[in-house]
């Protein structure tokens, strides 16, 4: 049924009480009686709820008091960061040396933020993150430069916290691919080993990798011979991490279509470099966004190496709630903590997304 | 339609003189070359000797078997009996010799197959950076001037989604003409086109011809089978039933089943 001529139609506009701020809540929020009931419920659950935190968070709480004056606030205690921040951050790392993981974590900033323009993804970028990593490992260890040396076993907090993730990351990646593109070699004997190492890694929790690396790893080292703690837990999120990625770039190798490699191969390219040129760069493409779930769950979870008793800033945040003075401030320090995760966590999605929509740009 | 004008039939003869000085060393030979996918006997007793120059048509209905022939030409396929030798070479499990062989044999497939993630001149010349060595300046130049050919130089920085399927077809022509190949082998490659596209693809094909690349053509565009092959080939059933020159397969067609294609694609 036609109502109205069509120039009638052309003009015409939507009814009020359908645009605006009105016409939102008539539509998503007071649809029905149930969801008008359902919307009421939630104001007036976020009317006694919301008030008291705000209290909590902003008006009652100090910021930057001492312990002592903590004692008499109903609100949050966030003195607790300020006053600890250089334990949380860099934990055993010996006082008066701490500006060396700091440099290093500046750098190591700095890096990721130039990286993160694909203009600057040159052969030079290589050579710059390769210059980044020599001085950064050379802030962190010492014994250049007058600096004396610390050892890894003192190095913790967040510097920590992001080498095993970041590390672990660019540990996992050539080796997820390597046993991506062994799961689908027509060999056998390559394909098998690559399968059974991939199932049985995804078969057990990183915990007991890292109990494993640091328990009975050394058993089977002969008597003298010892291996770093850091270096073990980091080999083992390595090891992890890549059974993850190989599975994620499989994904990504199977939706390159066959045609891509008979155009390859009838130009006389080898295996090697139908990969590397053409099968690859296509198939990383496509994984992005999963591979950064990894790198995300990675971050997240190398705070399980309290187990073999490394400090990331998970622990040494507990090792501070630990201290009588600032016992009993737990929500505030996690809190800080939980915003410090989601900080980097959300950086990472959304330069995946970022980078995602410019590479589909790009054709 | 029995006669052609003089001019036609005077350099059909020179390209046949030509032909015929080149009869000793074949480009391609096959010797009785059978393939098996599993239990499905697709090709039976394949024998076939292209010499240089020559332009062959294979024709035949779907599933005869004429993709996956002039796939082993190049090994995408493997073929489990028989021999065969291209521009001296055994295609054997060697994989130097069949990387050896791929160089030197262009392929042109029916969907293209550009590689998507490199502009159009990153795709003719990766070929050449890659597996002839050359420097990448003579690469991009030559790039340049087969894009020219395939009249198609001002697309060189797009990519291949940005370009129609003609356009495309014809990049994919010039990314087998930058490795300066001995034989090119074409597989439907108007198939997947849109009609009014078809043309600008046989124009650079018959250009290609008429300098006198050697050409085996599976298709079934019969007006181009008439004015450029050498002979036109009829697969059927995963053999090669019959064989002739152009006037002779399409006026005077000899086996059953050759008629009956005809009869249902002319
Ligand atoms: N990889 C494969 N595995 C099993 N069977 C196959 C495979 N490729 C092709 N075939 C079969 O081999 C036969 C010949 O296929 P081929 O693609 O060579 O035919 P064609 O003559 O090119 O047909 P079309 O005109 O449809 O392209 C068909 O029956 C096909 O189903
Ligand atoms: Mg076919």
């Amino acid at each position: 049924m036609i109502t109205g001529s069509n120039t009638d139609a052309a003009q015409m506009k939507p009814p009020l009480r359908n645009i605006g701020v009105i016409g939102w809540l008539r539509e998503n929020l007071f649809n029905n009686l149930f969801n008008s009931l359902l919307t009421l419920v939630t104001i007036y659950g976020l009317w006694l709820f919301v008030p008291p935190l705000i209290r909590w968070v902003f008006i009652d709480s100090l910021w930057f008091s001492s312990a002592e004056a903590c004692r008499d606030i109903e609100g949050a205690c966030w003195s607790i960061i300020p006053n600890n921040v250089s334990f949380i951050f860099f934990g055993f790392f010996p006082e008066g040396q701490q500006w060396r993981p700091l440099t290093a974590m500046l750098l190591l900033f700095a890096l990721v933020f130039y990286s993160k323009n694909r203009k600057h993804w040159r052969q030079s970028l290589a050579i710059y993150w390769l210059l980044g990593l020599i001085v950064m490992g050379g802030l962190m260890h010492g014994g250049v430069f007058g600096m004396p040396v610390v050892e890894t076993a003192q190095w913790s907090g967040f510097p920590l916290t992001l080498m095993l993730a970041l590390f672990g990351m660019v540990g996992a990646y050539p080796l997820g691919v390597l046993l991506a593109l062994g799961r689908r070699s027509k060999l056998i004997g390559i394909k098998s080993l690559c399968v059974v190492y991939i199932e049985l890694i995804r078969g057990v929790p990183l915990i007991s990798l890292l109990f494993m690396s640091s328990v009975m790893f050394p058993l089977f080292l002969p008597e003298g011979v010892s291996f770093d703690k850091v270096l073990r837990a980091q080999v083992a999120i390595i090891l992890f991490a890549a059974a993850y990625i190989a599975e994620v770039v499989r994904g990504g190798l199977q939706a390159i279509p066959a045609g891509q490699y008979e155009a390859a191969n009838a130009l006389g390219l080898s295996y090697a470099k139908t990969m590397r040129l053409i099968v690859l760069p296509q198939a990383l493409k496509i994984v992005i966004p999963p591979s950064v779930g990894i790198l995300i769950s990675a971050f997240k979870d190398t705070s399980l190496v309290v187990i073999i008793a490394l400090y990331d800033v998970l622990k040494t945040t507990k090792v501070t709630l630990s201290n009588p003075q600032w016992m009993g401030y737990s929500s505030e320090a996690y809190l800080f903590l939980a915003v410090l995760y989601f900080v980097c966590c959300y950086a990472m999605t959304s330069y995946s997304r970022r980078l995602e929509k410019e590479l589909h740009a790009g054709h | 339609m029995p006669d052609t004008d003089g001019k036609g039939e005077r350099s059909m003869h020179e390209h046949n003189d030509m032909l015929q000085e080149n009869l000793e060393q074949p480009i391609i030979e096959v010797i009785g070359m059978h393939k098996w996918f599993g239990d499905f006997h697709v090709l039976k007793d394949i024998n076939l000797k292209v010499i240089p120059q020559e332009r062959i048509v294979i024709c035949g209905p779907s599933g005869s078997g004429k993709s996956t022939m002039i796939r082993c030409l190049n090994r995408l396929e493997e073929h489990q009996k028989g021999r065969i030798i291209v521009d001296g070479i055994e295609l054997t499990n060697d994989i130097k010799n069949i990387e050896k062989v791929r160089a030197e044999v262009g392929m042109v497939f029916q969907h293209f197959n550009l590689f998507p993630h490199l502009t159009i001149l990153e795709n003719l010349t990766l070929g050449p950076i890659w597996v002839r060595k050359t420097p990448k300046r003579e690469a991009a130049e030559a790039a340049m001037r087969y894009l020219e050919k395939v009249r198609i130089a001002e697309q060189a920085e797009k990519f291949p989604g940005q370009l129609s399927g003609g356009q495309q077809q014809r990049v994919a022509i010039a990314r087998s003409l930058c490795m300066n190949p001995k034989v090119m082998l074409f597989d439907e490659p108007t198939s997947a086109l849109d009609p009014e596209m078809i043309k600008e693809v046989l124009d650079v094909m018959i250009d290609l011809a008429e300098e006198g690349m050697t050409m085996l053509v599976v298709t079934h565009e019969m007006g181009f089978a008439k004015s450029v092959a050498d002979r036109v080939m009829f697969m059927d059933e995963g053999q090669i039933v019959e064989q002739n020159s152009p006037q002779e397969f399409f006026d005077h067609p000899q086996n059953d089943r050759t008629r009956l294609f005809l009869s249902q694609i002319l």
